[in-house]
C-alpha cells in the first residue's frame, strides 16, 4: 500500500523518520521551531523533539550555518535551512569556505556532515531576492554534493540519504513543488545520492534536467509524442556527483542533448554539462547540444516579466524541434 | 607569581620558549626560501598561548587562527607534525594539504583548526560549545581570535547566539592592536574590546596578556564561569606582535612607540628575570629548559625537511568521504 503525500510531507517525514532514529540529527533555521518553518515543514518538531533538537534561530544565517559546520565536526548531524537559497550569499563563507573545505584542509581527518536545506526557484512572484536557482554556485565548489529532486519519493529518500552522509549536502527545494502530490513508498527507503533517473524514457531526444523542470520536461514530451516525436528526459536528481553514466547512456541512445534548468543562463551548471557532452560526447551527437534556461537578468517581480525568465514546456517543445530540425 | 608551584612557572615559561623557537625556525626557513606560501608568526604572544592553553582541560576544543601555531603547540601539539605541516609535507597534521592555516587535530587534541578566514573559526567554535551543551559532556571550546576579527559580523552573531543559549565558550581575544596594517583604534571606539560583553549581557575582562600568571588566572575563572553553565564569556588579552602581519612584512605602518614597548613587555625575558629574582629557578635551570626546546625545535626541522612532499597523485583524495572519485572527476 503506497501513499500520496506532498514534497514538503515527503521532506518533513524524512527529517521527522531521521530525527527518530539519531539523536545527533538536529535542525535549525529561522523559524524552524515554534513556527515549524514557513512552509509548515517542521511543524510540531519542536514539542516532539525538544527545544535543543530544533533551533529558531535569529537572523543570523552566518552564525548558524558555521555553528552548524562546528557542531557537525564534533559528531552532530544538522540539518539546517536557509529560508531561501538566495541568503546563500550572507553565509557564504561557512558553506563555501568552511564546510565545503574543511575535510581536505585537514588531510581527511574532519567529517562535516550538514545538510543545508534550502528553498529556491522563480515562479511566486517573489521578486529578484527570492527566486533565483543559485546551484551553479554549490556545484563550483569541491566538497559539497548537491541534489535538486522534482518528485515526493525522490525528495524523502535523497533527504534521508543526505542526512546520513558524512559529507556537507546542499539539498535545493523547488518552492513550487512543494504542494505537488504523489505516492510514496511506505515504510523506510532511501535513495542513493548520484543516480539519475529516466522519467520518462524515448528515443529521439535525451532531455536532461531537475527539479521543477523535470515537470515541465515531462509536459513538453506529452506534447512532443502527438506530433511523433520521442522522448526521453533524464531528472539528474543529484548534481554533485554527476551520473555520467546515465548521461553516456542516453545520449549514446538519442544522439541529441538539451540541458533544461532554471538559472540564468549564464555560467549556469546547464552550461557545464553542456561542456562535458561537446567534450566527451561529441561523436555520439547529431546536434549541438542546446541549453534551454532562464536569461541572464535579475528576476523580475511582474508576472510577465517573471515568465519570460524561466523556462514553460512551450520552450522545452521549442528547442526539441530546433534540436530535430523540424 | 607566589601562588604558583615551580613546576607550573616553569610549564608557562617553557611553552613560551619552544612557541617562539617554533616561530624563529619557521621564519628562518621562510627568509631562506625553504617554506612555500606564508607564515603568520605569533612572536610576542606567546604568554596568551601558555597561560590560556593551560588552564584548559585535555578535553576542552579549541578554534584558532592564521596566527596559530602557538596554540596548538601549548595544547600538546606534535612539533614535527606541526612543522612537517608547514613545510608541506606528508608526514604533517594535515598531509600536506591544509599548511600552517589549517593545522586541526580534532581527535587527538581537541583542537577544531586554525582557520584562513578571519572570523572564520567563530561561529564553528560556538557550534562545537552548542555540541557539549548538548550532551552535557562538561567540555568548554575556547575560540581564539584576534582584535581584527573581532569586528566581523560573526562575532555578534555568534556571541549573541551562544549568550542567549548558555553555550559553553570563552571567547579569547588576543588584541594585538593591528588588524594587518590597521591600527584598532582607526577603526574601532572603544578601548576595551570585552566592554561588549555587556550588549550580550554576559562577563567580559581585558587583563595583561604579557603575564603567562595573569592569563591562567584569568583564564581559570573564565572556563569556572562556562563549566558551571552560566553561558559564555569574552575574555581580552592584549598583547604585541613582534612581527608584521606575516613574516617578512617589515611592518612599517607600527610606530617606533608599539616595538618599544613590545620589547619592555616581552613576556619571555620578563618572565626570565623574575624566575631568577625570586629564585624559582637556577640560571642552570633555564637554560636547560631553553637548550631542550632548541633541540627539539632542531628536531623538528630535520624531521620535516626529511620528509617526502605528497604524491601529486594526492591531490585528488579526501575532497570527498563517500563516491570521491566521481565527486573529482566532473
Amino acid at each position: 500500500m503506497s501513499k500520496k503525500i506532498s514534497v514538503s510531507k515527503a521532506i518533513g517525514e524524512a527529517m521527522h523518520e531521521e530525527m527518530e532514529k539519531d539523536k545527533n540529527v538536529i535542525i535549525m533555521g529561522e523559524d524552524m521551531g515554534v513556527m515549524g518553518n514557513v512552509f509548515g515543514i517542521t511543524k510540531g518538531f519542536r514539542d516532539e523533539f525538544g527545544a535543543d533538537r530544533v533551533y529558531d534561530t535569529p537572523i543570523s544565517e552566518s552564525g548558524f550555518c558555521g555553528m552548524a559546520v562546528g557542531a557537525a565536526m564534533r559528531g552532530m548531524r544538522p540539518i539546517v535551512e536557509l529560508m531561501y537559497n538566495d541568503f546563500m550569499t550572507v553565509c557564504a563563507d561557512p558553506i563555501l569556505n568552511q564546510a565545503a573545505k574543511m575535510r581536505y584542509m585537514t588531510g581527511g581527518q574532519v567529517e562535516v556532515p550538514v545538510v543545508f536545506r534550502m528553498p529556491m526557484g522563480a515562479g511566486r512572484r517573489n521578486a529578484s531576492q527570492h527566486s533565483q536557482c543559485l546551484e551553479a554556485y554549490f556545484c563550483h565548489m569541491p566538497g559539497l554534493k548537491v541534489i535538486a529532486p522534482c518528485t515526493a519519493t525522490d525528495a524523502k529518500g535523497l533527504l534521508k540519504s543526505a542526512i546520513r552522509d558524512n559529507d556537507p549536502v546542499i539539498f535545493m527545494e523547488h518552492k513550487l513543488l512543494y504542494a505537488h502530490k504523489e505516492e510514496i513508498p511506505d515504510g523506510e527507503y532511501t535513495i542513493p545520492i548520484g543516480v539519475a533517473d529516466v522519467k520518462r524514457e524515448g528515443t529521439d531526444v535525451s532531455i536532461i534536467t531537475w527539479s521543477r523542470e523535470v515537470d515541465f520536461s515531462l509536459e513538453a514530451a506529452e506534447e512532443l509524442a502527438k506530433e511523433g516525436i520521442n522522448v526521453e528526459v533524464l531528472d539528474l536528481r543529484t548534481l554533485v556527483p554527476l551520473d555520467w553514466d546515465a548521461i553516456v547512456k542516453t545520449v549514446s541512445k538519442t544522439h541529441h542533448a538539451i540541458i533544461v534548468s532554471e538559472e540564468v543562463k549564464r555560467g549556469s551548471y546547464a552550461g557545464e554539462l553542456s561542456a562535458q557532452i561537446a567534450e566527451d560526447l561529441l561523436d555520439e551527437l547529431d546536434a549541438p547540444v542546446e541549453r534551454v534556461c532562464g536569461l541572464n537578468i535579475t528576476s523580475p517581480f511582474s508576472p510577465t516579466l517573471e515568465d519570460v525568465n524561466f523556462p514553460h514546456p512551450a520552450d522545452i517543445v521549442k528547442a526539441v524541434k530546433h534540436v530535430l530540425n523540424k | 607569581m607566589a601562588k604558583y608551584s615551580k613546576e607550573m612557572l616553569l610549564h608557562f615559561y617553557r611553552t613560551m620558549v619552544r612557541i617562539r623557537d617554533f616561530e624563529e625556525a619557521a621564519a628562518d626557513c621562510f627568509m631562506k626560501g625553504m617554506l612555500a606560501g606564508n607564515i603568520h608568526l605569533s612572536i610576542g604572544q606567546e604568554a596568551v598561548a601558555s597561560g590560556a592553553i593551560s588552564a584548559m582541560e585535555k578535553e576542552d576544543y579549541m578554534t584558532t587562527t592564521h596566527r596559530g601555531h602557538g596554540h596548538c603547540l601549548a595544547k600538546g601539539g606534535d612539533v614535527n607534525k606541526m612543522m612537517a605541516e608547514i613545510f608541506g609535507k606528508t608526514t604533517g597534521y594535515c598531509k600536506g594539504k591544509g599548511g600552517s592555516m589549517h593545522i586541526a587535530d580534532v581527535k587527538g587534541l581537541c583542537h577544531l583548526g586554525a582557520n584562513g578566514i578571519v572570523g572564520g573559526g567563530i561561529p564553528i567554535a560556538t557550534g562545537s560549545a552548542l555540541a557539549s551543551k548538548i550532551w552535557k559532556d562538561n567540555h568548554v571550546t575556547v575560540c581564539i581570535f584576534g582584535d581584527g576579527a573581532s569586528n566581523q559580523g560573526t562575532f555578534h552573531e555568534s556571541i549573541n547566539m551562544a549568550a542567549t543559549w548558555k553555550l559553553p565558550i570563552v571567547y579569547l581575544i588576543e588584541s594585538n592592536s593591528y588588524a594587518v596594517s590597521t591600527e584598532i583604534h582607526r577603526t574601532t571606539n572603544t578601548e576595551n574590546l570585552s566592554v561588549r560583553a555587556l550588549a550580550y549581557g554576559i562577563p567580559g575582562k581585558t587583563v595583561d596578556g604579557n603575564d603567562p600568571t595573569v592569563v591562567y588566572e584569568a583564564m581559570k575563572e573564565a572556563l569556572d564561569h562556562c563549566r558551571s553553565g552560566k553561558g559564555p564569556y569574552i575574555l581580552e588579552c592584549k598583547t604585541y606582535r613582534h612581527q608584521g602581519h606575516y613574516c617578512g612584512d617589515p611592518a612599517v605602518y607600527r610606530p617606533a612607540e608599539y616595538m618599544e614597548e613590545a620589547h619592555k613587555h616581552d613576556c619571555i625575558p620578563v618572565m626570565r628575570k623574575a624566575l631568577l629574582e625570586k629564585k624559582v629557578a637556577t640560571e642552570k635551570e633555564l637554560e636547560t629548559i631553553e637548550e631542550e626546546s632548541k633541540q627539539e625545535i632542531a628536531g623538528a626541522l630535520k624531521f620535516a625537511e626529511e620528509s617526502a612532499y605528497p604524491d601529486p597523485s594526492e591531490a585528488t583524495t579526501e575532497e570527498y568521504g563517500t563516491d570521491n572519485e566521481r565527486g573529482v572527476a566532473r
